[in-house]
């Protein structure tokens, strides 16, 4: 509000106005390298794939590709499986991301807070990071192996489970064997974010806080997290972005099976293992526009701070 | 090379050809064959016999161990045309995906050496018109690996139908189990959603008398009573002999549990034998193995596999890289390969080589193997065996796992290859 | 049951141990298992002792033996450290923009960079190909630094414009009356403030090039110019089918202890927070 009047207000002088020309020119000169770089490099695959999307191209036979309209799209849409993927990517999502936000947020606070051997715990929780995911997930894949994976020994030998358990094979158990592998692997992501964010949030208004006697989850929830609410949106968009594209984790743990099948994994075996480079083209445009669908209603929800036009 | 000459591309070519200072005349012909390790040890050996020999170098690309993403990585150059890699290392059912980038052998190979090798080998690099698409460089076939020391223990013998194998898996499970070993398991094979499910159910429904999905002239021929009888079977083993977890298992993961001693009989490749009977092995000297047992109206049946080397369309010097897959394929280079670690010829010759057998005793039942091996129909289908393929394993996965009666999916099976190869036209 | 300030804080300090316990177990066993794993070979991987019976370190040795993995670790700095170099260049500047500058069409922008992080890797893969091939850049590092700052420009864009608008506007209110140009004010005023953030996100975005394996297994093809992810895929035991585990988990032992040392060497800058206490309000 007082902003806004603010500007309002500055607007009316002639040398105000010359200064907002000013830097809004200054504004393009320094968007321009990122903008030309990003142009460079995606503008030309993906229109690409948006046009492919609406040919019956084929890997065997590039050269001969003949647009058809909508007939990928339509197809797309009654095909079961491309719903059934749908429908395991978004249910991976919301349980992954919510996963990691909390493990997240809890493992930044721990970190922001002084406690002892703080760089060690700070090392440690960045390793699954660190680790290439295809190796990653082949790691867990062998943990989650039936019989001779560590995991069904472990939980064997505390008693938390009677029989060993087929993780990666049991239709209902590997879509949450896909989701620890992926909450291992990108959690301290969350973390060092929120970690950013924390790092931001000034001493004195803690201390202020803690002087009035609020403390625990009263400090975290009235104080510290509406000023990190934009750096834990921002990291939740992402994680939002990329779970919505899930693809190697899924893929070295469960392959092409069906049930654990997500939406990147149904249009790459339409791009690679079958060929069809217009259909997989098609399924990955449909991919896009429901994470850009997902993302402005994301930021719309979310009212973050970014978006404002001020 | 590039219409954008520039500091980069400068620097490029200098990486590029480092090391380059190749005489006039000489041509630098670019191979892939296996990746890092032994097997890239071996084609590194060959290609350097080669190159003694013709005076031309060749230079090793080593691509993934993945056969999926090797597939990918193909795919991608193959169809910018680029000349990147002349001689490719291709699997037995990918000519007919990969062939119309590949040339056509027999105009470069004569045909006194191409009847050197097993004809269904040469049929599965065929095409249906005739053209020959790869030389096959080692192959492959599904075995019966048991556990010799647990036959006797129990007093069983060698099973040859797939019924005598269920009873003597249950037998050896029940009496391992009763002795302590809780994670004993009668059978274990392939059973992940993937390409080896397809080998796995090609040799069940094949040897039941079910023929092989799709036959040679591109009738599907899947929904049939011997079929369903193979499927049924397969399907109750599934945590009865066979661990649930089998259904996320691929070669190695069977392999580990059969080499651990925690399995009775194991379907897998020949690959597996050497492995079983390594110094550190829990089950060196207890292996025997056999051709895969039979239904009870077929013949035991065994899944061809292997890999094959073709010769890119945009090679530059097609001629000698045609030659260089005739050199790798050769005789002495394949007795080298057998001897030094137990890759399986593609020659019949190579396996009455005394020297061979002395290396890997077990190759003497490889042939008899071998000569009933089927095809997965790849030649058929041409460039739908992938969309074939994965609706084989995928209709298959949901009855092994219990989410489909078995019953009801070779109908399944039959009506998804009907839409895909537009009722049997292909 | 009432329990004094003396026993509840002591429950409370229980109880924030057994949750650090726990989490440290969960991020750090993976890594620890593939420790005890890069120390096996043959049988034994098949063997769920959590000692290794008797370590070997011939795994070791054979990842620098067989190929040129020491070059491969190389390639993965270079690429690595010119990608966050370049992004963070970029993104700083385009940050700015965004986060404090006023000009039409800011959102749409915006979005659209964010929407370049929306395709699938492999939807792009074949486009990317090409384009590599055209500007010449085939099978050279150049092909990675480019082509990964699609992945990492959205992503450093939008969170180094989310902590500069954090930043206090009073800061460069007194600099805009002195008469100071935006990049005087950028690199003067806010670099300085942005360092947690750009250690952050600049150690994020070295992890994400780090890590990447489609197009650096696509847009390479000698094993010179291979990156440490495909270099580890690309091992192979003796068939085509048996995996060399023990190589695998020895390799990424190897290339996981160095990203930690990095680590450990960032977080000075990522500690050096705000702790001065700027007038945020």
């Amino acid at each position: 509000m007082t902003q806004a009047a603010m500007t309002g207000a500055v607007r009316k002088t002639p040398a105000a106005s010359r200064l907002t020309r000013q830097r809004a020119r200054a504004a393009w000169l320094f968007l321009a390298p990122s903008l030309l770089v990003l142009i460079l490099v995606a503008a030309w695959p993906l229109l690409r794939t948006f046009a492919y999307g609406f040919t019956d191209a084929n890997l065997a036979d590039p050269g001969a590709a003949a647009f058809i309209g909508f007939e990928n799209y339509r197809f797309l849409l009654t095909d079961p499986l491309w719903w059934r993927s749908v429908w395991n990517t978004v249910f991976f999502t919301v349980v992954a991301v919510s996963l990691e936000m909390v493990i997240g947020t809890i493992i930044a606070l721990a970190l922001n807070a002084a406690v002892p051997w703080r760089g060690g715990l700070r090392a440690a929780v960045l390793i699954p990071w660190v680790i290439p995911t295809v190796v990653a997930a082949q790691m867990w894949g062998w943990m989650y192996h039936d019989i001779h994976g560590v995991l069904n020994e472990i939980l064997v030998g505390l008693g938390l489970i009677e029989a060993k358990l087929a993780w990666t094979a049991d239709p209902d158990l590997a879509i949450w064997a896909v989701i620890f592998t992926d909450v291992w692997k990108t959690t301290p992501f969350v973390a060092l974010l929120v970690l950013a964010g924390l790092q931001m949030v000034p001493r004195d208004i803690l201390e202020a806080a803690k002087m009035d006697g609020v403390s625990g989850f009263k400090l975290f929830f009235g104080v510290i997290l509406p000023l990190i609410r934009s750096a834990v949106l921002v990291a939740a968009l992402f994680r939002i972005l990329d779970s919505l594209r899930i693809f190697d984790v899924i893929y070295v743990l469960t392959g092409n099976n069906e049930r654990t099948m997500s939406m990147s994994v149904y249009a790459r075996q339409q791009l690679v293992d079958f060929q069809d480079v217009g259909f997989g083209s098609a399924a990955t445009s449909l991919l896009f526009g429901i994470v850009a669908l997902v993302s402005v209603v994301y930021l719309m929800l979310g009212r973050l701070e970014l978006m404002r036009e001020d | 090379m590039s219409r954008f000459p520039s500091l980069a591309l400068a620097c490029l070519a200098a990486l590029i050809f480092a090391g380059g200072g190749r005489t006039a005349g000489a041509v630098t012909l670019s191979m892939s064959c296996g990746a890092v390790g032994l097997e890239l040890e071996l084609c590194r050996k060959a290609a350097e016999a080669w190159s003694q020999e013709s005076g031309h170098e060749v230079k090793i690309v080593s691509t993934p161990n993945s056969s999926t993403e090797r597939l990918a990585l193909y795919q991608q150059i193959l169809a910018a045309q680029a000349g990147d890699i002349d001689v490719l290392q291709v699997d037995i059912v990918w000519p007919g995906l990969l062939g119309s980038h590949f040339v056509d052998l027999n105009d470069y190979i004569g045909a006194e050496t191409v009847e050197a090798f097993f004809p269904a080998l040469i049929a599965a690099n065929t095409t249906a018109e005739g053209a020959l698409l790869a030389l096959p460089l080692y192959t492959d076939a599904g075995m019966l690996y048991a556990r010799q020391d647990l036959l006797e223990k129990y007093g069983l013998n060698m099973p040859d139908t797939w019924e005598a194998l269920t009873q003597a898996a249950e037998i050896i499970q029940a009496g391992e189990r009763a002795a302590g070993n809780a994670d004993f398991w009668g059978y274990v094979w392939q059973g992940r959603a993937y390409e080896g499910l397809t080998c796995n159910i090609l040799e069940w429904v094949h040897s039941h008398g079910g023929g092989s999905f799709v036959e040679e002239d591109g009738t599907i021929s899947i929904a049939n009573p011997q079929a369903q009888e193979a499927l049924s079977l397969a399907a109750s083993w599934v945590d009865t002999i066979s661990p649930t977890g089998v259904l996320n298992y691929s070669e190695e993961e069977a392999r580990g549990v059969f080499q651990s001693g925690n399995a009775a009989f194991m379907r897998n490749w020949p690959y597996a034998w050497a492995l079983g009977n390594a110094e550190d092995s829990l089950v060196k000297g207890k292996i025997a193995v056999a051709p895969l047992p039979r239904g009870p109206e077929g013949e035991s049946t065994a899944t061809l596999g292997g890999w094959s080397l073709a010769v890119s369309r945009y090679s530059k010097h097609p001629e000698l890289a045609a030659d260089l897959v005739k050199h790798m394929t050769g005789v002495a280079e394949q007795k080298r390969r057998a001897q030094e670690s137990a890759y399986n010829p593609t020659r019949p010759a190579l396996y009455q080589d005394a020297d061979i057998l002395a290396a890997n005793p077990f190759f003497a039942t490889l042939p008899e193997i071998l000569d009933k091996a089927v095809a997965r129909p790849s030649t058929v289908t041409g460039r739908h065996y992938n969309r074939v393929s994965n609706a084989i394993w995928s209709t298959v996965h949901a009855a092994l796992s219990g989410e489909a009666p078995p019953e009801s999916q070779t109908e399944a099976l039959e009506a998804r290859l009907r839409r895909i190869g537009r009722g049997g036209r292909w | 049951m009432r329990l004094g300030y003396a026993q509840r804080r002591r429950l409370k300090r229980i109880g924030f141990w057994a949750l650090a316990a726990v989490i440290v177990i969960y991020t750090v066993f993976p890594f620890y298992w593939s420790i005890v794993t890069s120390m096996k070979t043959g049988s034994a991987l098949f063997s769920v002792d959590l000692l290794p019976p008797d370590p070997v370190w011939e795994n070791y040795h054979l990842i620098f033996a067989e190929q040129p993995f020491a070059r491969n670790i190389g390639n993965s700095v270079l690429v690595a450290v010119a990608v966050v170099a370049l992004s963070l260049a970029l993104a700083v500047t385009a940050a700015f923009a965004f986060g404090r500058l006023r000009f039409r069409g800011r959102v749409g922008l915006l979005l659209a960079i964010l929407a370049v992080s929306m395709f699938p890797q492999v939807a792009v893969l074949s486009g990317m190909f090409t384009l590599v091939r055209w500007l010449g850049l085939f099978n050279s590092l150049f092909a990675l630094i480019l082509t990964y700052l699609i992945f990492t420009l959205p992503f450093t864009v939008w969170v180094l414009t989310t902590f500069m608008r954090e930043l206090p506007k009073e800061l460069e209110e007194a600099a805009i009356v002195d008469g100071a140009k935006p990049l005087t004010i950028l690199t003067r005023i806010y670099l300085p403030l942005l360092v947690p953030a750009l250690a952050t996100t600049g150690l994020l975005a070295f992890i994400v090039a780090w890590n990447e394996f489609l197009f650096a297994l696509t847009f390479t093809l000698s094993n010179e110019m291979r990156t440490v992810p495909v270099a580890i895929a690309l091992m192979t035991g003796g068939s085509q089918y048996e995996l060399p585990w023990g190589q695998i988990m020895a390799a990424s032992v190897v290339v996981t202890l160095p990203l930690i040392a990095l680590v450990l060497v960032c977080q000075r800058m990522i500690v050096s927070g705000l702790t001065a206490g700027a007038v945020k309000g």
